[in-house]
């Protein structure tokens, strides 16, 4: 499964290198991050995009989700 | 529409609600919040410009940021981090408070003056849409200052409150250090910075904005960045709210007055209003928040946005020190100068900071 690395980025970094994931045809993806405004808004747009959203870290300060299609 | 978009909305509205009725309650017209204003009233206030009539410790701000962060802190949220090309940020928010003066407000302000009818913030928000847009075109290409590390230490996250803090103790107590020259705090006695709401009103208005745009994430650059980036209306609802509950007091209160000669605080320089606005759009992408959403992540431990505030409230000083402030005469050839400079600087880095 294909990672992004989204750890302390600000807006809209985060959203932006996980859309560029999805763009360039991953189907499955591993998306760790910090922020709880980045992990909102990631799953936000995976959604959008049709993914299925599993979150499997979620702690105030660090967050790892699984998306699949 | 689900409760998310809801509650940004009606914070959009409470906001636009909240603003009106400062203006009704002492402050400038179309000035309820204006984070460059008052932020540059603040630098004004600790004596950093000596721009008369510009001077007073605006309670909103010291709000925003302490409702900000006991906001974060009851959310778990508040969380000491930072190192994201510090300095760059610092340099950035300087320029973005040029273009704000330029322009005369800060895009909420835009929002505002907007709906109190003043026709110069429609070219305005033309500007800054496009500013956007420039901003956006630098992220498609890789734009990136660098992570942000959380801190060891919760520390360092405390001091930009605990300053505010300690102005907003100067404020009440109203001590002089000295009698002659007075300070530390300095009051304007005429113009927009002797016009004020009352202290207590002012700075609970604060907290509740800093309380609400905190849950909501609100961030006006935001708003049009997503729209344009991922077609995501999130945050263009608070921005529409904003204008809504400003524009709906304002017309019962009589504000209303639509047209673009005699606006309050404001000019008729239209390319220096599309411009001045411009530049904060870009430079507020690049940031990743708009002037208010750097108030509020400084609350929330972020020393980057500290370093932003700290950047904007140095800027602000140089506009009045070095006259590149805009004023309702118009803008001089200094701030001209200063704003296209920013622009093209702010075009270098967010080349310059591209990844591979």
């Amino acid at each position: 499964m294909e990672k992004v690395d989204v750890k302390g980025l600000s807006c809209p970094m985060p959203v932006l290198k996980t859309k560029q994931a999805i763009d360039g045809g991953a189907k499955e993806l591993l998306i760790v991050g910090t922020s709880q405004v980045s992990k909102e808004n990631v799953s936000k747009l995976a959604k959008s995009q049709g993914f299925n959203v599993n979150i499997t870290v979620d702690q105030k300060d660090s967050w790892e989700m699984e998306i699949k299609k | 529409m689900d409760s998310r978009k809801w509650f940004i909305l009606l914070t959009g509205l409470a906001v636009g609600a909240i603003a009106a009725i400062l203006v009704k309650l002492g402050n400038p017209a179309n000035m309820g919040f204006c984070i460059a204003c008052f932020e540059r009233d603040i630098a004004g206030a600790i004596g950093l410009h000596r721009a008369g009539i510009v001077q007073y410790m605006r309670p909103e701000i010291i709000g925003l940021i302490l409702g900000a962060m006991l906001t974060s802190m009851f959310a778990g949220e508040f969380k000491t981090r930072g190192g994201s090309a510090t300095f760059v940020r610092f340099i950035m928010g300087v320029f973005m408070m040029i273009g704000a003066l330029v322009f005369l407000g800060c895009p909420l302000r835009d929002i505002l003056r907007m709906a109190g009818g003043d026709f110069n913030a429609v070219v305005a928000l033309i500007g800054f849409i496009c500013g956007v847009g420039a901003g956006v075109f630098f992220l498609k290409k890789g734009f990136n200052l660098g992570r942000a590390e959380f801190s060891h230490s919760n520390a360092g996250g405390y001091l930009l409150p605990i300053i505010f803090v300690f102005f907003l103790f100067l404020l009440i107590k109203g001590t002089v250090f000295n009698p002659d020259a007075g300070g530390p705090l300095f009051f304007s006695t005429e113009g927009p910075g002797s016009m004020a709401a009352p202290l207590g009103i002012a700075l609970l208005a604060g907290l509740v904005v800093g309380f609400l745009a905190q849950r909501t994430r609100l961030c006006l650059s935001g708003g049009i960045r997503d729209f344009i980036l991922i077609k995501d209306n999130y945050l263009l609802l608070g921005f529409i709210g904003i204008f809504i509950g400003a524009l709906i007091l304002n017309i019962i209160f009589g504000f209303f007055k639509p047209g673009f000669a005699d606006q309050p605080v404001a000019h008729t320089m239209q390319v220096w209003n599309f411009l001045g606005l411009f530049l904060v759009g870009l430079t507020a992408t690049l940031l990743g928040g708009c002037p208010l959403r750097q108030l509020i992540l400084s609350g929330e431990g972020d020393m980057d946005a500290a370093s932003v505030v700290a950047g904007m409230t140095v800027g602000a000083a140089f506009c009045h020190n070095f006259m590149l402030a805009g004023s309702p005469a118009g803008v001089g050839i200094y701030g001209q100068i200063a704003c296209v400079v920013g622009i093209i600087l702010m075009g270098w880095i967010g080349w310059s900071f591209r990844e591979d």
